[in-house]
């Protein structure tokens, strides 16, 4: 693509002015880092991460195994999460959010994760989906009324997936007829995260079937509409205090002044904000795969077996440190792609290669952290088998392993168009 | 000093050395001061170590963070503006670059403005209450504080120091160890925690206060009020400034690990357990 080797010769350019001055310093004696590693953080993100770290400890970590029994989020932690500036990140102090970045939301996500990843997905969705797309597409009045309530005490969800299309989104059936200033909508949807305590849903349906994937149209619809019906929740192996429910629309009365965007761009909306989204899940992945890591190693340390720590055998240091060596690798595609998002520079490819990396490694962690906990880890008394069916999720939401893979192959095949 | 009823503003001394709880109350794994030889006791999970020159413990590469009973004394602070007792609350905070961080959560919690009294190298690592206590004297002359709260005790020290001698250098009266404090007019009421139970005391204003763990719950930093925290003020100041000399007076000698434990002894019948015993001085 010419956009990734225009930023290519950019940066290559860049480093090579850098590298000049760099040698016009050295003779001069100045020691300066040309560019900073991936791990370094501002002082605003630093403090938020350790602010959410420690809240997730202490108002969240008590929670967990029994929401994950229930299959219930526990309605104090959402509004914990809204107390706490969690769920408006990005949105602007002035419609009462917190007002910080991209990256943010992203260490947020992780952290979360690490102690919770149904209630990390809650946050995610909230921030990378809902919050994006009202931000950058609303209109004045759409933002006054949604983004306070948004930042403030009211769950979003996003609504595509229908039970016929998954991969193949665009082949959505629901519709969406027009009369007068109203459309009438009629369909139904599936997977829909967070449909338990959502206030507001984005649903996307067709406006103009007749011009295919064209007419996909985004609408803003409250939870109180007359004809929305919100489903019993899937009874899934994991990530299960996400409430993940059927939607079904009975002649389900939208005004058109509920349209983010223009009629008919849907799809574009939904796929620009699912190239973010992905770092998202990246990020969830990430932390679930460290939190399941930094459970498992402590008992390595403790356990004593033929005399020694279960630590000190060959075996378990090669595997540990291998598990490690992926997850610094998945953390730093993730930040990566973070900080090209922010840096306004080509980010889908890295994205999905995030995505993708994250997820698996979060499967592989898992799994061997319930081999290095032996018994105990396949039990329910330690939380190690919860990070388990938790991470299989993530080669599957969000645009599936497979999916991503051919995006990657797409834009390699274009990259070399030349 | 003339004061109005309404207290102007109140100060609170964060202590940030070397504590490695991760703000989490802790309430028996830091160093400990007991004729000049410091018992170090160790955490399951954070390994304080004793340097080679045995001067002290490692702190290089140590996260630190805010004391906890600090992070109570802020939160009381906050409180009293949020009732409009107090006009203004200043968090001061003395030591290297690094407090700054220290310094910013309280404004995150809710803190109008930070003073940073920087003391850094072999001045801070011999920063002892003394001296600290002095350049809080000093500070409170020049803002003309009306309350100054402060935690109980730093817990990598345990020292428990700071708040008395602050108030005799200001010769302002004092309520240590409080478990609850209420502002009525211009006199502080104030409970303490004491070892036959609580002690309820009157003092007058200007006074200094110490906070006990159960004065309150002090509330997290929220990620609105972390970015609101980055427009308010940190003013730099050095003791020198103050008229402060930051020398100590006092030495260490040694930094020992506590002895290791030694194994224990079994015996077959009581006559053996009181023999033993009585061998051993202990009966």
């Amino acid at each position: 693509m010419s956009d990734v080797c225009g930023s290519l010769s950019r940066s290559r350019a860049a480093v090579r002015r850098l590298c000049s001055r760099a040698a016009a310093e050295a003779h001069h004696d100045v020691i300066r880092p040309a560019f900073p590693p991936l791990q370094s953080f501002s002082e605003e993100e630093s403090m938020m991460r350790d602010a959410v770290k420690k809240f997730a400890q202490e108002r969240i970590a008590p929670f967990v195994s029994k929401m994950d029994e229930d299959s219930v989020m526990d309605a104090d932690v959402i509004s914990a999460l809204f107390e706490q500036g969690l769920m408006g990140i990005e949105i602007g102090a002035e419609y009462g959010g917190t007002g910080s970045s991209f990256f943010s939301s992203i260490l947020v996500i992780e952290e979360l994760a690490k102690v919770d990843p149904s209630v990390s997905v809650l946050c995610d969705i909230q921030n990378t989906l809902i919050n994006t797309l009202l931000m950058n597409l609303g209109t004045e009045e759409q933002k006054q009324l949604y983004l306070p309530r948004l930042a403030s005490d009211t769950v979003g969800s996003f609504c595509l997936s229908e039970s016929e299309s998954g991969s193949d989104a665009f082949s959505l059936k629901t519709k969406a007829e027009k009369h007068k200033d109203y459309y009438s909508i009629n369909g139904s949807k599936m997977w829909i995260s967070n449909a338990e305590h959502a206030g507001v849903f984005l649903v996307m349906a067709n406006a103009e079937p007749a011009a295919g994937y064209r007419g996909i149209t985004c609408f803003i619809v409250d939870r109180d509409t007359d004809g929305l019906h919100i489903g019993r929740k899937e009874n899934k192996l994991g990530l299960r205090a996400s409430s993940t429910c059927p939607l079904t629309f009975d002649s389900m009365k939208v005004h058109e002044k509920n349209i983010l965007g223009k009629v008919g761009h849907g799809y574009k909306y939904a796929i620009g904000m699912l190239n973010g989204g992905r770092i998202g899940i990246a990020a969830q992945m990430l932390g679930l795969a460290q939190g399941c890591f930094d459970h498992t190693v402590p008992y390595t340390r403790q356990r004593m077996q033929f005399g020694k720590r279960i630590f000190d055998f060959q075996g378990m240091q090669h595997q540990i440190a291998h598990v490690a060596t992926q997850l610094e690798a998945a953390r730093l595609l993730t930040y990566n792609a973070a900080r090209l998002k922010e840096a306004g520079r080509s980010f889908i490819k890295e994205a999905c290669m995030a995505k993708y990396f994250s997820a698996e490694v979060a499967a592989l962690t898992a799994s061997k952290c319930i081999e290095w906990m032996g018994g105990v880890g396949f039990t329910k008394d330690y939380p190690i088998e919860k990070y388990y069916r938790d991470c299989k999720i993530g080669t599957i939401y969000e645009g599936t392993t497979n999916i991503q893979l051919s995006t990657m192959a797409k834009m390699i095949d274009q990259e070399y168009d030349g | 000093m003339h004061r109005s009823s309404e207290v102007k503003h109140v100060a609170s001394y964060l202590n940030t050395r070397g504590c490695e709880c991760f703000g989490q109350p802790c309430e028996s794994h830091c160093p400990v001061l007991t004729d000049r030889t410091i018992h170090v006791q160790l955490k399951t999970f954070i390994k304080i170590r004793v340097k080679p020159d045995r001067t002290g413990v490692v702190t290089d590469g140590v996260k630190h963070s805010m004391n906890p009973f600090c992070e109570i004394a802020v939160e009381e602070a906050i409180k009293l503006k949020e009732k409009k007792l107090v006009k203004e609350v200043v968090a001061v905070s003395c030591g290297p670059q690094q407090v700054q961080e220290t310094i910013r959560t309280a404004l995150a919690m809710g803190a109008d403005r930070g003073i940073h009294v920087e003391v850094s190298g072999k001045d801070y690592e011999t920063l002892g209450p003394l001296q600290v206590s002095k350049i809080f004297a000093a500070l409170a002359k020049k803002e003309q504080a009306d309350l100054i709260i402060l935690g109980k005790q730093a817990i990598d020290d345990d020292c428990n120091q700071t708040g008395q001698m602050t108030a005799a250098l200001l010769d302002w009266p004092q309520g240590t160890f409080a478990s609850e404090m209420t502002l009525e007019a211009d006199k502080l009421k104030v409970v303490r925690e004491v070892d036959g139970g609580l002690e309820t005391i009157k003092i007058k204003l200007p006074a200094v206060v110490t906070a006990d763990l159960r004065l309150n719950t002090p509330r997290y930093a929220t990620l609105p009020n972390i970015m609101k925290a980055k427009k308010k003020k940190i003013a730099n100041v050095k003791p020198a400034d103050l008229g402060v000399d930051v020398c100590s007076r006092l030495e260490v000698l040694k930094v020992d690990e506590p002895p290791q434990r030694q194994a224990g002894v079994k015996v077959e019948t009581v006559d053996d357990l009181v023999g033993k015993l009585k061998e051993a001085g202990r009966v």
